[in-house]
């Protein structure tokens, strides 16, 4: 709760909302208190009084009555009307909907039949149809407006009570013997507090707002009481001669309606969990750089990693995604980079090209060299150029990274055309035929297909026709098996092989699957905790691991053909990257560990083969 | 395409159907008897029962329903008692000028209110962002008619750029640029909210999008970023903006009401709120079921344009 | 041997295109008639790609999900009615994704005691033991039961679900992909605590995966689902080793092992759900269909010892 109130307030705007409200509400409440005139006591020889009259602070209106007064009760009426026909909604289809949600089949489509009907009508138009059968007044006007928004409480409802039937915890919860009342109680219920929350404050304005319309019109309160928007109404006679007796209530309500929608937002940005983590920000067209120096350029390679530093800056705290990576990749070659999750492997990738999303992102140190070229830092257009032309991703989910509203020939086009200024037809002639260089079947008609009509594996051919389509010299592929079936795995995997064969591809290729490095690296670099641990030859770092990490990892992983056994396993987790731990970040789980490893930076050492690590397995 | 076209158009006959039902239901239910309504409290008993034979009123519910509703279909939605005209031809009248009104400002929301949730999202957190925020803040603050009333104090009163009414007739006299004098005060003060809605909702819709892989993956083949946030992007976006702008229309519509009374628009909005007044039940009905058959149609248009988005829909 | 759990033509259709009134539009076979028997404090490991209808048959054997045909029968007891408090005593689920099987609003204390106050009525300082133990079963602190499942690693959430299941103190346990959302290093962890909680408890265990070099290092015996059909049966070091079908032959290839060179996979893909073919449903993908194949559905026949296949024209041992 405390954490709740520190995040409304840290938004100020809401919190700007949430002072004029409460003084709104709170002179509403002392209004019988206060020394006001009758709201209703007329005088005559007093119409139309200016504000700051004598005994008048806001004038008075067309019957002599003083204004402050009938804006102060009005005020009190308005906000009663809104917040009660707010809180009749929300409960009411907070309730249809949960019901509906839950229990699905018939009764969710008999009841969101009817809801769908409802809504069928213009929404101010079904209350003046409520107010016509009811007759006008305050009431009434009330009820029609709390009718009127229970579906859009009811749809919103259902839609996320569906999401959570769904979830595993409350299959669980039938497993453990709960009924379906006690289901809904303690378990859809409490998940969906939240969503009613910001669901009412968010729409508290707006009854408000239509309430007040339905007065304006003379439809909801009844002389002599009056809201604001019976003020409003009675006062647009006099608009041009008196317009003090419009402007008053008018504004009233604007400040009502902005300090409850300001607050409003607040309350949905401190509730929602993703705006909370600062998940919601949009990432940037590239990677944002901050770094201080650096590093002087060296070697030959093709891609030259070199003390790469990535950063995720969430408020505080600093998470060392990438922490002083380095690889290098040849012509032709394919390296392996193997880790466990949130070791640093995938951030490492898109790093090179100003993939990761910023914010939270942010490189801090290091270079990355195309041919000598830095990529970090360079201007947008440089960088872009460089996309997809000279290096391509493959990502691993091909429903997700592919766009859906596009036909994959389009998309194909689309990465031609972007870098080379040829005609449609040369394009989608030249979209065909790589197609056909990923061996998908009927490669002619399937150029116009939409990603959710292919199965997974040709949706990842697709993929890799795309990053095929200028000739780069890199591909870089982000676990691109990994959501994939095992037999199209490997289909998948003998096809990027062929293509490295025949194309003279370099490939860094990321997984998390020590057998899937054995079949198709040269050489594998391993990462723990943001660092790379130990890189050499596949077969030699795979036969004699030197890392205690990487021999003990591989022991973990089952292979097929060895039969029943017990594995070896690695006790405790992986550090968090917001607080690594000095030394090297494995060895509060390494059996070997020593005083000395517990302290100062450990160097990455050897030639061909490097390690990181004070008392290797085998000498590097 | 054109078997959804025709599955969508099907599907809305049993949600008219079921539009005149809730509204003969609702007329139905208002206390009082229209016999006396029409013929005064000094009538006898002996003229309101004749009236109520004459009005079918003597007849069980149902087949009230069913001779309604076949009249309906020929054209005929009886007589307004209070302004002793068909009820047809009054709305008729009128609906034009409530059309032109209302399209004018969904047009104005739509445009204005993605254009606006493009850019904010683009640079969020930016200086155009924070400012359109604002904007669309108090646009969603304000009531219309109060927003209207100003405006006619500060456009046809103080500056006298133009003029506060004086609609009488959409097809009468006037050419365009009189026209376009008239609408555009109304249409602006009508507009205002639905835009604000619309722009939030773009916003958040925008956000969303461009955190997902396809995004990152857009960037990845090196498309200009111009093109992944006003192509990629707002594509994807407008699979949940198109709902909202069919639920605005529906705002706008229905708001004309109020924007009518305050500029004097002679519209079927200011018909309505009169005819619930003087309790003229047959023009309510009328006037409602011809507003929502309207609202119906434009939401069959929102969802064939849907499907035409995304193709996924379809199957 | 007693039997622990035993599938008599077990089957589940899915209806797609529901109307309101009138039959739906198609039907989706997602399981074909099963029928399995596993023994007493056996492991009988299931594997199958996606779709193969696992998950399903899973769903089933808890309850939650009704059988459209077949029996279940729990140590010799029919369980026909879907009821999952019924079966609740006797077969627990542990889920695939450890984390999302726990109510994010509830601590775990609640989710623990849940299942030991509903489903064997215990109260006060019993329960307040029988969780100790329980949490003192699968290696976790007991400080951690006041606190909500977000704090969690998948491993740690993983052996919260795990303690879940075993406070209904059932006989049998469904494992549905435990560790597939599991680092390695982890996944090794929770696999060693199920063997070790299988022999403390004496329990049964139906592990569904789709990793085969998981599932053989942990079963008994193995099932192969394709496309919602068994087509092999057998015991662990046998089915991969030498199988008889060939889609378990091109599962058991298509395994990244280092030092195995690429390729070998072979082509195609599952069949349209909505439109199956007549005969086996592999034979578009088999080097080995016939006329035959193509005709009729092969049914699961024994081949040599306890190794069963579904296939005309089985491999050769």
């Amino acid at each position: 709760m405390s954490l709740f109130l520190r995040l409304l307030f840290r938004n100020r705007l809401a919190g700007f909302g949430a002072v004029v409200l409460g003084v709104i509400v709170l002179l509403a409440l002392l209004t019988p208190l206060l020394p006001l005139h009758p709201p209703n006591e007329t005088s005559t020889a007093n119409r139309y009084l200016r504000p700051l009259s004598d005994g008048h602070l806001l004038g008075t209106d067309h019957l002599g009555r003083d204004l402050l007064s009938r804006l102060l009760w009005g005020t009190r009426l308005s906000l009663a009307v809104g917040f009660a026909a707010a809180l009749i909604a929300g409960l009411a289809g907070a309730a249809i909907g949960v019901m509906a949600g839950y229990f699905g089949g018939r009764t969710d489509n008999v009841t969101m039949r009817g809801i769908d009907m409802l809504m069928a009508f213009p929404y101010i138009l079904l209350a003046l149809a409520i107010v016509a059968v009811l007759g006008p007044g305050l009431l009434n006007a009330l009820i029609a407006v709390a009718v009127v928004n229970i579906p859009f409480f009811a749809r919103n409802i259902r839609g996320v009570t569906v999401g959570i039937a769904h979830r595993e915890f409350i299959d669980a919860a039938r497993l453990a013997g709960m009924g379906h009342a006690r289901i809904l109680l303690t378990e859809v219920v409490p998940n969906i507090v939240p969503v009613v929350v910001i669901a009412m404050s968010t729409t508290i304005g707006w009854m408000i707002l239509e309430t007040a319309g339905l007065s304006f019109l003379g439809l909801g309160s009844q002389p002599p009481q009056a809201d604001l928007g019976s003020m409003l109404g009675e006062a647009r006679s006099a608009l041009i001669t008196a317009p003090h007796t419009s402007i008053v209530p008018g504004v009233m309500i604007l400040l009502i309606v902005m300090s409850v929608n300001l607050l409003g937002d607040g309350i949905r940005d401190a509730l929602d969990p993703r705006l909370r983590s600062g998940a919601l920000a949009r990432p940037m067209a590239a990677t944002r750089v901050d770094r201080r120096e650096v590093p002087p350029a060296k070697g030959e390679a093709l891609l030259d990693i070199d003390a790469l530093e990535t950063q995720f800056q969430v408020g505080k705290r600093v998470y060392k995604a990438v922490n002083k990576v380095s690889l290098d990749l040849k012509p032709g070659e394919c390296l392996g980079l193997i880790g466990e999750s949130g070791s640093g492997k995938s951030v490492t990738a898109l790093s090179v090209m100003g993939l990761v999303a910023s914010p939270p992102g942010v490189i801090t140190g290091g270079a990355v060299r195309l041919d000598g070229q830095d990529l970090i830092g360079a201007p947008y257009e440089v960088l872009r150029a460089l996309r997809g032309r000279r290096v391509a991703y493959i990502f691993q989910d091909p429903l997700s990274t592919l766009h859906p509203l596009y036909r994959i020939g389009d998309q194909l086009i689309e990465a031609i055309r972007v870098h080379e200024p040829v005609s449609q037809a040369e394009a989608h002639k030249r979209a065909v035929k790589l197609l056909e260089d990923v061996q998908i079947p009927n490669a002619a008609g399937r150029v116009s297909a939409f990603p959710h009509e292919l199965s997974g594996g040709m949706r990842q051919r697709v993929g890799i026709a795309m990053a095929l389509a200028n000739d780069p010299d890199i591909i870089i592929a982000d676990e691109p098996t990994t959501a994939l079936d095992v037999t199209v795995q490997a289909q998948i995997l003998a096809l990027l092989d062929e293509l490295r064969q025949r194309r003279g591809l370099a490939i860094l290729f990321i997984t998390h699957d020590f057998g899937v490095v054995g079949q198709l690296c040269d050489r594998v670099a391993v990462m723990y905790g943001g660092r790379i641990v130990e890189t050499g030859p596949t077969r030699a770092v795979l036969d004699a691991p030197a890392h205690p990490y990487t021999r003990r990892l591989i022991a973990c992983v089952p292979e097929l053909g060895a039969g029943r056994r017990i594995l070896a396993a690695i006790p405790g987790l992986p550090p968090a990257v917001d607080q690594l731990p000095e030394g090297c970040a494995f060895a509060p789980r390494c059996d070997k560990a020593q005083a000395s490893c517990k302290t100062g930076e450990i160097d990455l050492t050897g030639t061909t083969r490097k390690v990181r690590c004070l008392f290797p397995e085998v000498a590097p | 395409m054109g078997g959804y076209i025709l599955k969508r158009l099907l599907s809305a006959i049993p949600v008219l159907l079921g539009i005149t039902v809730i509204v003969f239901l609702i007329m139905a239910m208002i206390p009082g008897d229209p016999a006396t309504a029409i013929l005064g409290s000094y009538a006898t008993p002996e003229n309101v029962a004749r009236l109520n034979r004459f009005l079918g009123l003597d007849e069980p519910l149902w087949r009230q329903y069913f001779i309604w509703l076949g009249n309906l279909l020929q054209g005929d939605f009886g007589r307004s008692f209070a302004l002793n005209r068909p009820v047809l031809d009054e709305i008729l009248d009128r609906f034009s000028a409530t059309l032109i009104l209302a399209g004018t400002a969904f047009l104005l929301c739509a445009v204005l209110g993605i254009m606006a949730g493009v850019i904010s999202a683009a640079g969020q957190y930016g200086p155009a962002d924070k400012a359109i925020t604002f904007v669309v803040i108090l646009g969603i603050s304000v009531p219309s008619f109060f927003l209207g009333m100003m405006m006619i104090l500060l456009f046809a009163v103080q500056l006298r750029w133009l003029p506060a009414s004086g609609m009488y007739s959409i097809w009468g006299g006037g050419d365009l640029p009189d026209l376009i004098r008239h609408l555009t005060m109304p249409a602006i003060a009508l507009a205002v909210v639905a835009t604000g809605v619309v722009a939030r909702l773009s916003r958040g819709a925008m956000l969303e999008v461009l955190r997902q892989d396809f995004i990152r993956t857009a960037r990845a083949k090196g498309v200009h970023e111009r093109r992944v946030i006003w192509g990629h992007a707002l594509r994807a976006a407008m699979v949940g903006i198109i709902p909202v702008l069919g639920i605005q229309a529906g705002f706008v519509l229905s708001g004309a009401v109020y924007i009518e009374i305050v500029f004097q628009w002679p519209g079927v909005g200011r018909m309505l709120v009169d005819a619930i007044l003087r309790r003229d039940i047959l023009l309510v009905q009328g006037g409602v079921v011809i507003i929502a058959a309207c609202y119906v149609g434009f939401n069959i248009v929102v969802d064939v344009a849907q499907a035409w988005l995304d193709p996924r829909i379809k199957t | 041997m007693t039997l622990a759990l035993k599938t008599t033509d077990l089957a589940k259709t899915f209806d797609i295109g529901k109307r309101l009134i009138g039959p739906p539009r198609a039907q989706v076979h997602a399981v074909h008639p099963v029928s399995l028997e596993v023994a007493q404090g056996e492991t009988l490991g299931i594997v199958g790609e996606s779709g193969c209808g696992k998950s399903t048959l899973a769903r089933m054997l808890v309850g939650l999900e009704p059988p459209s045909a077949g029996q279940i029968e729990i140590e010799g007891r029919a369980l026909d009615r879907a009821d999952p408090a019924a079966f609740g005593r006797l077969i627990q689920y542990v889920f695939q994704h450890p984390v999302s099987s726990l109510n994010p609003r509830k601590t775990i204390r609640q989710i623990m005691e849940t299942p030991l106050r509903r489903l064997h009525g215990m109260r006060g300082a019993a329960l307040d033991a029988r969780i100790a133990e329980l949490f003192d079963a699968v290696n976790l602190r007991p400080e951690f039961l006041d606190r909500y499942p977000h704090e969690f690693s998948g491993g740690q959430a993983q052996r919260i679900g795990i303690a879940r299941a075993l406070a209904a103190s059932p006989r049998i346990l469904i494992l549905d992909e435990p560790v597939s959302a599991l680092d390695v290093s982890v996944q090794a962890q929770v696999l060693n605590l199920l063997a070790r909680l299988k022999d403390e408890f004496n329990l049964t265990y139906l592990f569904i995966s789709h990793d085969l070099a998981v599932v053989e290092a942990v079963s008994d015996r193995i099932a192969v689902l394709y496309f919602g059909s068994v087509v092999e049966t057998g015991p662990a070091e046998r089915v991969f080793a030498a199988p008889r079908h060939p889609y378990t032959r091109l599962l058991a290839d298509s395994a990244p092992v280092v030092g195995k060179p690429l390729g070998g996979a072979g082509h195609g893909e599952l069949p349209d759900p909505l439109n199956p073919p007549p005969g086996c449903t592999f034979a578009s993908r088999c080097p080995r269909a016939s006329d035959q194949c193509r005709g009729a559905v092969p049914e699961l026949r024994r081949m040599t010892g306890d190794q069963f296949a579904a296939c005309y024209h089985p491999l050769d041992p």
